[in-house]
Order: structure tokens, then sequence, then C-alpha cells
């Protein structure tokens, strides 16, 4: 199993010698804290007074609530106790669509489902207090697969149990598929579900009385929760205060979730007067009762000319979206609009649709629908490639899209592109022709041990989908500190991408000034602009972009009213200038707003129109061995090639690439959510395996460099993008191994190859 | 039912009244306000909450904090001497080892065992194969260790 460490650079196209910040590597701004054990995550915060919070979940997946009885030997009258009774306001989460209680109030729709609260100050007392609550039920029938939540037997949402569907339609494949001489390939495939595996849990505090909320936790989106807490407490904005604190890990796991959490500690320490609660999940209820990656299975269909040109495909889809609509809806939105690869076709349909089960809600992951779609298409492609009997990137080089050509959105490419070399600079560095064909030879050897090769070739929409960025109307702003330095006021949270240092970086390059002079507000609603979520790959580009203005206009301020000089200055001069500025005029700020690029036009309505204002592109390579005696997987090499605009900081940019590459090796190979019930068994991380040291190969990451005009300096987004490649090139890389036999459902463990080898 | 319970906790002596059972990594965050050490899983597999005993790695979620008694603990506290950073702290500064950051303290501890000790185990790979990493992929943090390894063989191993 030992391998060395190989030498693993970032390689980047660009040169960046004309700025002083932008393009260079500075120590990330929290990194210090973050070594020596400083920094202060949410369960390292000490409350004067504090109680300890716990969930009492539901033990079954579906029916009514009969009676909560507190049994003896625990101390109750100590204890604060809540239930949907307690609720001084609405008792739903505010998201897209108000469909989820805080608390069950009468019927349970899925396992693990908050139902009451108790706290106390001894936490070891919560725990045992909570074995203490018994629920008695009336069980009502249940529905665990999207085939038993489409039978029509069991309707529990809606008409049809359909959360939400699309449909895109470009041309018309029907007729295509039954023209002579084309080579018709179906397939289905299932992608399983994936739990984030932040590697701190959920974890919140709060603080509420009639005169007001505050909120400390580990999230993604402040505002989100500020948002889901006013119709709880009757309490307009400024009367919730959700303050971040450092977050070890998000993954999508802590963008709409810690509403929750943050909820029921808010609501105990309503019912207790006041007195702070903490509620920190532990690794199994995390894992429980969680949010994880929709499960996903998908249809495709194509018709290829014998040539190899893609002529007609047909995509369908199915998410599992669990027993609310959460975020079900956007994810499946970006699920659609990665269906159809980046490849130039006349005749495209995609059918998408999320439908309910008795699971807990399925939620936002790193990629966000877009995987779960790639995967299917880019593994057809490499089954396409096996029936027509062509090399699979030449069948890719058939089909890929061109300045000129259009999505099947009807988006046109009006940017510069070059997939093809996005392409051939991955075969290259992996030596991918090579060793199509040495691994060839080798497996026609009597060695237990085969190897395998297989590449991907995809997009990624970075922002939000469509008219997204335009209703969320982002804010962000900069602020004159008396020392003269500047500070950031954006409400995007650091968490482990590095946000906080590349917008120090594009901040810095646009006042030229030192990146030292800048520092980062930790995002608190009660001090930062609503400047969005900090998900979609949309923090860099769309709110960099939004802060490189507000710099720009920050130092022409400067130059009206405190006598910066036009002409360049050093940093003691602007410090001066800055001071001067904010001994004047008191607290300066300026803030930038939003605006939509030109040209970038959405219809919700028809699916039409440029889903995404930038798309990254790459193509990842996966070098592997099968070992038939143990039927395992490993994984020896891995290529990374992408074009991302402009790489803000390389060593950030890299570890984005890294860390993205490895989360979703695990989701092809080691990952495996089992489900009883609609809810996760084995909720801990010795049967759940994450990859280790042991199982991660050398990630080889290079970068493409194709500024791109409406992001900082040509910055895209690129956090999400590592996430979709891997699992169809393992996928491919296996069936190379296995000599053609495609496994098409992901995780690929040791029994699904033996099973396929039977 | 607590007890009196001393050890050496990074180089200075510490007293406290605990129980006995009590998680060393609850009493090194609770009872000694240490609270670099982190719990990722509270079984032993994520590795986040590790430090010395007596110069050993272990889990501080398994380990009762009677077994500490009389003996050396430190924690990534520990490794700050007269302000100065460990040049692994450093090192995983400069070479962008850590993300979020929740794995990095006992990411290093490990780091530390290993560099002060490279033949404990057969290679990186191994050394850190406790530990893990959910931002990173590792490739960064192998930088770190590497870049540590190579200044810490031509300055003092402490």
């Amino acid at each position: 199993m030992s391998r060395a460490v190989s030498d693993t650079p970032i390689r980047r196209s660009s040169d960046t010698s004309q700025f002083k910040s932008v393009g260079k590597n500075p120590p990330r701004k929290e990194s210090r804290e973050k070594v020596t054990g400083k920094a202060k995550y949410i369960d390292d915060l000490t409350f004067e007074g504090c109680l300890y919070g716990k969930t009492v979940r539901s033990t079954i997946p579906r029916g009514k609530i009969k009676k909560i009885t507190f049994e003896p030997g625990v101390p109750w009258e100590e204890f604060t106790v809540v239930t949907a009774k307690d609720i001084p306001g609405k008792n739903v989460v505010a998201l897209i669509e108000m469909d989820q209680p805080f608390l069950v109030e009468t019927e349970i729709r899925h396992m693990a489902e908050p139902i009451a609260l108790i706290a106390h100050p001894d936490k070891g007392l919560v725990e045992k207090a909570l074995t203490k609550v018994r629920v008695e039920y009336e069980e009502l029938p249940a529905i665990f697969t999207i085939d038993e939540s489409l039978s029509g037997r069991n309707i529990q949402r809606g008409r049809d149990n359909v959360f939400k569907k699309y449909h895109i339609q470009k041309g018309d494949p029907a007729p295509v598929f039954s023209r002579p001489a084309i080579v018709v390939i179906e397939g289905e495939y299932w992608t399983g579900p994936q739990e984030q595996l932040y590697i701190e849990p959920n974890g919140v505090a709060a603080v509420a009385t009639p005169d007001g909320v505050t909120v400390w936790g580990s999230m993604q989106c402040p505002f989100y929760v500020q948002k889901g807490l006013k119709p709880l407490f009757n309490l307009p904005d400024d009367k919730i205060r959700v303050i971040y604190c450092v977050t070890g890990g998000g993954f999508g796991g802590k963008e709409e979730y810690p509403t929750l959490p943050a909820a029921h500690a808010a609501l105990l320490s309503w019912k207790a007067g006041g007195r702070p609660v903490k509620i920190i999940y532990d690794r199994m209820e995390d894992m429980w009762a969680t949010t994880k990656r929709h499960p996903c299975r998908t249809r495709v269909k194509t018709a290829f000319a014998k040539d190899g040109k893609l002529l007609a495909l047909q995509v369908d889809a199915t998410m599992d979206g669990g027993a609310y609509l959460t975020l079900s809806s956007v994810v499946l939105s970006r699920g659609t609009l990665h269906a159809f690869g980046p490849y130039a076709c006349d005749h495209v349909t995609i059918d998408t649709r999320a439908v309910f089960t008795n699971s807990p809600p399925y939620g936002a992951f790193r990629g966000f629908g877009a995987p779960q779609t790639i995967f299917p298409l880019e593994l057809h492609m490499d089954r396409a490639a096996d029936r027509l009997g062509i090399e699979p990137h030449e069948l890719r080089l058939k089909n890929i899209l061109h300045k000129g050509d259009t999505m099947a959105t009807g988006q046109k490419m009006e940017d510069e592109m070059d997939i093809e070399g996005i392409l051939k600079k991955a075969m290259t560095e992996s030596r991918y022709l090579e060793k199509r064909k040495s691994h060839r030879e080798h497996n026609r050897t009597a060695s237990p041990v085969k190897k395998g090769i297989g590449l991907s070739l995809f997009f990624h929409g970075a922002g939000f989908t469509g008219s997204g960025e335009v209703f969320l109307d982002s804010r962000a702003g900069l602020e004159i500190t008396p020392a003269g330095t500047v500070r950031i006021l954006t409400a995007n949270t650091e968490i482990g991408q590095g946000s906080f240092t590349t917008h120090s970086q594009i901040v810095a390059e646009a006042l030229r000034i030192p990146y030292e002079m800048i520092e980062v507000a930790p995002p608190d609603t009660a001090v930062v602009p609503n400047s969005g979520p900090t998900v979609a790959s949309r923090t860099c580009m769309i709110v960099g972009e939004l802060l490189r203005r507000a710099a720009d206009d920050l130092r022409d301020l400067l130059i009206r009213s405190s006598g910066l000089s036009n002409n360049g200055y050093g940093p003691d001069e602007f410090r001066r200038a800055a001071s001067a500025h904010a001994e004047k005029n008191g607290v300066t700020r300026v803030y930038a707003k939003y605006k939509p690029p030109a040209g970038i036009h959405w219809d919700d309505q028809t699916y039409t129109g440029s889903a995404y204002g930038a798309y990254a592109w790459a193509c990842y390579v996966c070098d592997l061995e099968t070992d038939l005696t143990t039927y395992q997987v490993e994984v020896k090499d891995f290529v990374a090639v992408q074009e991302v605009g402009r790489v803000i900081h390389p060593v950030i940019a890299g570890g984005q690439i890294e860390g993205g590459v490895a989360q979703a090796l695990g989701w092809a190979l080691y990952e495996n959510v089992v489900l009883k019930q609609g809810v996760m068994q084995n909720t801990q991380l010795t049967n759940y395996i994450l990859p280790t040291t042991a199982d991660t190969p050398p990630i080889r990451v290079f970068f493409y460099e194709n500024p791109y005009p409406n992001g900082p300096y040509g910055a895209k987004g690129l956090g999400e993008l590592p996430m979709d490649g891997p699992a169809p090139a393992v996928a491919s890389a296996v069936a190379f191994s296995l000599g053609g036999k495609f496994i098409s459902s992901i995780p690929i463990l040791p029994e699904n190859i033996c099973e396929i080898l039977k | 039912m607590t007890a009196k319970i001393s050890f050496t906790l990074n180089g200075k002596p510490w007293t406290g009244n605990v129980h006995p059972l009590k998680r060393l990594l609850d009493t090194l965050r609770e009872d000694a306000g240490l609270t670099g050490t982190k719990e990722g899983c509270g079984e032993g597999e994520c590795g986040a909450c590790t430090v010395f005993l007596d110069g050993q790695v272990v889990m501080s979620c398994m380990v009762p904090t009677c077994q500490a008694e009389g003996k050396k603990v430190t924690t990534i506290e520990g490794l700050v001497s007269d302000g100065d950073l460990h040049p692994m702290q450093d090192c995983f500064i400069q070479e962008g080892g850590a993300q979020c950051g929740i794995c990095t303290p006992g990411m290093i501890m490990a780091a530390v065992a290993y560099a002060n000790d490279p033949d404990s185990a057969e290679d990186m790979r191994e050394a850190l194969a406790g530990n893990l990493c959910r931002c990173t992929g590792y490739t960064r943090i192998y930088e770190s260790v590497k870049k540590a390894m190579e200044k810490m063989s031509v300055s003092e191993i402490r």
C-alpha cells in the first residue's frame, strides 16, 4: 500500500508579473490562529451560565405523535424543555418554500426529525435525559425509494410526490432515433447519497429574549439563518443577529442546515429566560440527522453517427429530495443545466424531477446536483466509445463545443475557449495514450492486478443559476479604519476555501497597497452587508468583483477628498490619506452592488438563455489498479487540468482542486451511505469510509488561465468544479481494468466488482 | 465523583479535580482551558484530538484522564515556545497545509511526531493515515511536512 509522496507542484499558465498581490501566495489571513490552536470554533467559546441542548428525534419514518412522556429518573424540574407549542411565532423554516417545521407538531415525515428540545447546565445529564424521553407513535406507511414515490400508491406531496420538474428542449431528438445507419445507446446510472463530513460537526449557541436573538455558529450563510429565524420569533431583521464563528468545513452541509439547530438553541434560550444555550451535534447525530448529497437515477439515450458524431441526446434524471423541499428545486436546476456536458448537439431533451420520500431532506453539497448528472453523461460517452470502436478522447474531440456553438439551453459560446487544449494537456500530463496501450498489454498477462486509465471532460457554471444573482442583489463593502488600513465587509464566510485571503488580495491589488494592510471583518449580520450566501463557487468571482469595484470607488474617494495622488502612491501615503479621511469624516464605508454582466439573459419559463455567466472547463484523468484477488481499487495517479479564468492564489486554488478531487474519489469508491427506513445507518467514521492519506493518490493540478472579463482580475469560480470530474474518470478506468465491463453506479465497492465479474 | 489528577501540561505542572474516567480531551478543553485540541468523531478515528502522552501520539478522546497521572501531556498550544512557532506550524502556514483548520492541530501533532522519529512509520502517508482531513486532499499537508522536515534537520529539533 505504501507509495512515495511525489512532487505535486501547482502549475499555471499565465504571467501575472504586472500584479502585486493577485497570483501570489501570501499566507492565509487566519492561518496563524489555526496552526496554533487559537482559532475559536463554536465549541471553543464559553458562555456564562450556559445550558447544553439536545434534540429529541423521531425513531419512525412516518406517523403521528400520540404522546410524549418524560420518564422518571431525571430531575426534569431542572430542565428546560421545548416542544412545538412553545414556539412564539411561526413553526416553519423560511427557505424556498415554507414546508418544514422546526419541531414536529403532529405528523412525522422522516426518521430523526426534531420533536422536542431539552437543555440543562450539566452536559452529561442532558445525554442521559435524552434516553428518558419516550415518544409514542401511530405509524403510517412510508416511502423510501424513487420508484415507490412515483408509483402513485402513497401520495404525500402535491398530486404526484414531485417537488419540481424541469424540461430543456433543443431541436427534436425523437425522430433522430429512427434514422437509418445510426448507433443508439441507452443506459441507466445511479449515484448514491454522500455525507459532507466536515470534520467539525454542526454547532451553534444562542441567546434569545423578547428584545432580540443572537446566534453564534458554524455556518456558511449567516443571512440564511437570520431569514430562517425571523418568522419563528416574529422579530424584524435588526433584532436577529447572527455571528459566524471559525467554521471547520462546510461543503454545502452548513448552507441551509444550520438554521435548524440555530432555531432550536434560540427556542431553548427563549424558554430559559435568555440563558445562553449551546447545541453541538456529536458525529453520530450529525450523520444520522443532517443533509446529504441527493441520490440520483439517470437514464441517458444517445444517437451517434457511425463516425462518432453525436446526433441526439436524451437525459432523464430523478433525484430523491427527501421529506421537505429545502433546496431540492435549485439542486435539481443545477443538475439539469449540467446534464448535457461540453458537447455540441442539435437535438437534445433534458427532463428532470425531484421527488418526495420519507428520508431526511437531502441538501446542498459541493457541486449541487451537477456531479449527479455529469457522472452518467461522461460514463455514457465512454460506453458509447466502446460500442462505436472509437477511442474515448476521440469521441469527445468530435463533439466538443467550440466558440460560436450553442449549448442545449441555446446559450451561445461567446468567450474564447479551448476545451480541446485542456483535453490534450490532460492526456499529455497523464501519458494517457501510452498508458492505454501499456495497460492493455499488462492486462493480457496473468497478473491478478489489472490496470485502468480513464478520463472525463466537463464544465461547472459559476455563481447562482439563471437570474439568481439578480435576485440576490448582493452588496459588499470596504471600511477605512482609523489606522488608515482597509477592512473588508462581506457576509461571506471563511470555511477553508480561503475567501478571506483571496478577497484581501483582490482589494490590495485594486487599491495598490500591500496585502498586509487589508483585514477582514468576521461575518456578523449586525456589521456586514448581505453579499449573498457562501455557496455556488460565487465568493471569489461575484463577491470578489464587488470588492474590486468598491476598492476602485474607495481609491477615487481618497483621491478626490483626501489628497491621495492620482499618479501613484506608496503604502504610507495611502495610510495617511485614509486615516486623515477617517478622522475628518468618521467611519467611512464604500459599498458596491451587484450588476449583471451585459448580454446575460435567462428565461426561467423555457429554461433557455445564459444559465451561467461563466463556466470553468476541465479534463481529469484517473490512473488506477484493480486487484482481482481483493477486488480493491487503488488510484495511482490523478491529473486535473482546468481553465478557471485567473488564479488569484495558486496554493489556495490548488488546494481547492486537490481537496475536491479527494472528496469526489471518496464518493466514487468508498463513501457508501447505508440507508434503512430512509435514514443513514453507518453513522460513524469506523463504518463510513473517508479517503485517508493511504487512499489518496498524488493529485497533479494544472491551471489554464483565460481571464474572464466580469470576474475580479479575470477570476471565475472553481470550488465545486473538482467534485464533478473524478467519479466518471474512476468508473471509466475501472471499466478499462475489467476489460470493458462497466459498473454504472457509484460508489464502486469491492463487492460490486466481485458481482460484475461473476 | 472526582479525583485529584496531576500531570505536566506543556512543560508546566497541572492539577485538577476531575472524574478519573473523563476523557483527556474534555479535561484539556474544559478544565485546562486549552481548546486547540479538537473533537471530530469521539471514537479515535479522525485524529483531530491528537496529543502527545509522554511523547507518544494518542487520541485524547480515547484516553481517560487518570491515565495521564504523573505523565507529560503536550498539546498544539505547547508547540509554541516564547512566541515562536514550531517549524511545522510555520510550514503549514507557508505551504497552505491548513484550510478550514479543524484537523490542523491534530495533524500537526501527528506530523511533528513523525518528523521527530521518521523511523516510526514506513512513510509520511502511513504516519498521517490516522488523521482525516476533508479539505486538502492531503497534498499541501505533505508539502508542509516535507518543508518542515528539511528545516528541522538543520535546526534544533524540539
